[in-house]
């Protein structure tokens, strides 16, 4: 609808809005995230919540101990090969519509930890990601930050037609499968469906 | 009490038990006390009993096979004069794993005192005693040392493994471990 | 009131429960499994290795210098600490001394990391008994404060990466000076209000009195070591034991419970933070002006002979050591972290035996517990 048109009419006191922007508007305000901290990024993620950076101001009210009943997912901290099973796990209860939010450089990519022999290098490996923020940790205003491109990109989604959302698309998945302990490591040691290899990317 | 007197004490209660001074090169002057396998467990006892009642710290240690030169000068007769000739003896000193303990007293505010025990190789003989039934907070540290190291602690409470989980097969700490290969971004999908 | 497992053919009428790793009040990746009689705790084991992150491997193949970050995000609530730990070892290893300036900068950056882990660790417990955030609010809101000051001196919030061996990396103004000053003068205050809501508060104490309790020949036994040991009656605090760097000149006294329960373990924290305001009170004052790295040491390429140390220090979670064998690289041969919440964790059983199930998380809450460090 006309831009200009609706400035018009709100100021006769008459709202026009579409079902597809009043949806919107109502999911991205009311985030919930998951309590879902690993290491220190959780730390920088409470402090978020608390009075100074204030979360809740966002619509992050309640953190639900539950996946049953949270919508986000904030992956701070560093994921262990130990550890991976137990978030595809939580990934796959949490209901649709469901997002992930990848904190800190050892959620993107295995950080600064990346050469143990024990470290997932990154979560998108077996989950699938929407925002990353880098730092080690990232500031409580980066986090802040991450949750308005996390808003943006959902006010961005449509409900109809071909780039509507996982969550309204009957064919795609919403549950990933959760590796299992190998002899040396993770079996697979990533979900190709979801994993882009960056190099590979690169290489064309 | 100093270390020799430890050392001295040691020997007149356990007989025939071997307890070495290992010297510190560096300028901490932390010199340890290297005992034998068997007797080790009677020694914690007899240390204990000299009130060193905490054991603040347990460490495994990898030691790969290593050569070591030596020069050794020596006088020989060449062509009727006497004249000294320096020369390079290289002696292979086998591996093994090593532990290392750290006692403190908390009655008497002392220490530390250091322990070492080796192992026979780092292969097959790869037993040692566990000191859990002397000073619990070797409990985890033990093992620790059994899991990333796979020293077998005898005698100890629940032997399995804390840190990795179970089903895995590799002692990762160890210097001669390769990780798998599908960990990289390089070597990804080529297995 | 501690009780005996049973043995293995009653085990079978009980519940298995597993707690953790995503748990609300688990303090992090940390897995218990519980077996329970209704709701008694029968037998726990703890599970760890959530976030077992290679720490000494990866530092085999750093040099000195570059462990240092990683030290950070050890005990990652308490980064300059940890740092101090390493750097003495290393010290001890290589034989650098510090000059007078750089220990009092180091006691003054000790002594607020141990305020803000206290006051985190009391709002912590709060919460895992159900008063949902608000002690944690007030708690965070003083972190926040020590926080503007590590990120004014070193340039981070949380992972300083400040010390260095011989000294510190910058050195602090007089105006960063005043200012901790400041926080130190009110922090008596903000300590007062919180006392007066929780010290003597009826549901605290009944849920902290007689639960978890330690006996203190167990602490010693098990290497319980920092505000748990001391709460069982223990006097052991390495600060006054090694007198580690000048920790000597200033007069604090070292407060001991007497019934060892997680009251009791609250207690330290409180009283050990009217401790450290006098550390602070004094150093702050006393601070000489001078250089702050010893001017022998270099900053890169530190090889130190072959040989070994042990350094240790008081953290506020217990006695944090690093082991270090040096074979004349500049790499550590082996770097071992003796970390004092894995070892807490040894009597987490002992303690929990006998209680019901919201008991143990009241008591994991008391050994205060940082899964970086018992994991690595």
């Amino acid at each position: 609808m006309d831009q200009d048109l609706k400035t018009e009419l709100s100021k006769h006191g008459i709202f026009a809005t579409s079902f597809e922007e009043l949806y919107n508007w109502g999911r991205k305000n009311s985030v919930w995230p998951l309590t879902f901290g690993l290491a220190c990024c959780a730390i920088e993620m409470i402090a978020t919540t608390m009075a100074r950076y204030d979360l809740a101001r966002f619509g992050a009210e309640v953190f639900r101990p539950s996946p049953r009943q949270a919508d986000l997912m904030i992956v701070s901290g560093t994921v262990t090969k130990k550890m991976a099973p137990q978030v595809v796990r939580l990934y796959n209860q949490m209901p649709e519509p469901k997002y992930v939010i990848a904190m800190g450089a050892c959620a993107i990519s295995g950080g600064p930890f990346r050469d143990g022999y024990n470290v997932l290098k990154g979560i998108d490996r077996f989950i699938p990601v929407d925002v990353h923020i880098p730092g080690c940790p990232p500031r409580p205003e980066a986090l802040i930050h991450a949750f308005m491109a996390l808003q943006e990109k959902i006010s961005a989604q449509q409900l109809t037609g071909e780039s509507r959302p996982r969550h309204l698309k009957q064919e795609l998945p919403s549950e990933f499968p959760v590796p299992e302990f190998g002899e040396h490591g993770l079996e697979p040691a990533q979900n190709d469906e979801v994993f882009r290899n960056p190099l590979k990317v690169l290489q064309g | 009490m100093t270390l020799n007197e430890i050392r001295a004490r040691l020997q007149a209660e356990i007989p025939g038990c071997q307890v070495d001074l290992v010297v510190n090169g560096s300028p901490s002057a932390q010199n340890s006390l290297l005992i034998d396998r068997q007797h080790g467990l009677e020694a914690a006892r007899v240390l204990r009993g000299l009130e060193l009642d905490y054991c603040s710290n347990v460490t495994a240690v990898d030691w790969l096979e290593r050569v070591q030169s030596d020069k050794i000068k020596s006088k020989q007769v060449v062509d009727g004069v006497e004249k000294e000739i320096e020369q390079t003896v290289k002696t292979t000193i086998p591996g093994y794993l090593e532990v290392v303990y750290h006692l403190f007293s908390m009655s008497k505010k002392e220490g530390p005192v250091v322990l070492r025990m080796r192992t026979g190789n780092r292969t097959d003989d790869v037993a040692l005693p566990s000191l859990t039934p002397v000073w619990r907070s070797a409990e985890f540290q033990e093992r620790e040392a059994f899991d990333l190291y796979g020293i077998v602690f005898d005698g100890h409470p629940d032997l399995r493994r804390i840190l990795m989980w179970e089903g895995f097969a590799d002692y990762p700490m160890r210097k001669d471990y390769v990780p798998p290969p599908d960990d990289d971004l390089e070597t990804l999908g080529e297995r | 009131m501690t009780q005996v497992a049973p043995p293995e053919a009653e085990q079978n009428n009980l519940m298995e429960l597993s707690m953790g790793p995503q748990h609300p009040s688990t303090h992090g990746v940390f897995r218990m499994d519980v077996r329970l009689d209704g709701e008694r705790v029968m037998r726990l084991k703890p599970v760890f290795g959530y976030l077992h992150r290679n720490h000494e491997k990866i530092a085999e193949t750093a040099s000195y210098l570059a462990a240092i970050p990683y030290t950070d995000r050890l005990d990652y609530l308490c980064s300059m600490t940890n740092n101090w730990g390493y750097a003495l070892a290393v010290e001890k290893l290589a034989g650098l001394s510090v000059p007078e300036r750089a220990e009092y900068i180091r006691v003054i950056v000790a002594e607020l990391t141990r305020l803000q882990n206290h006051a985190g660790m009391v709002g912590f417990l709060l919460q895992d008994m159900g008063a949902s955030g608000t002690p944690l609010m007030y708690a965070f809101r003083e972190r926040e404060r020590v926080l503007d000051l590590f990120e004014s001196l070193s340039g981070a919030r949380m992972m300083c990466n400040y010390m260095r061996f011989g000294g510190v990396r910058v050195d602090c103004s007089a105006e960063w000076l005043g200012q901790a000053a400041q926080l130190v003068a009110g922090f008596g205050g903000f300590l007062d209000e919180f006392e007066q809501l929780l010290t003597g508060n009826e549901i605290l104490m009944a849920r902290t009195q007689r639960v978890g309790v330690l006996s203190s020949e167990l602490a010693i036994n098990a290497g319980v070591t920092g505000p748990g040991l001391r709460a069982s009656g223990v006097n052991y605090d390495v600060r006054k034991v090694d007198q580690y760097g000048i920790y000597d000149r200033f007069p604090f006294r070292v407060p001991l419970g007497e019934h060892g329960d997680v009251f009791d373990r609250y207690m330290m924290r409180v009283l050990e933070m009217r401790e450290t305001l006098k550390i602070l009170e004094e150093a702050l004052r006393d601070i000489p002006s001078g250089p702050i790295m010893d001017p022998k040491a270099r900053l890169r390429g530190l090889r130190p002979k072959v040989g070994e140390a042990y350094g240790r220090i008081e953290s506020p979670k217990g006695e944090l050591g690093f082991y270090l064998i040096s074979d004349g690289t500049p790499n550590p041969y082996r770097y071992r972290v003796r970390p004092p919440s894995l070892i807490n964790l040894t009597v987490l059983e002992d303690m929990c035996l006998g209680h019901n199930i919201a008991d143990v998380v009241v008591i994991l809450g008391s050994i205060d517990i940082v899964m970086g460090e018992v994991d690595r």
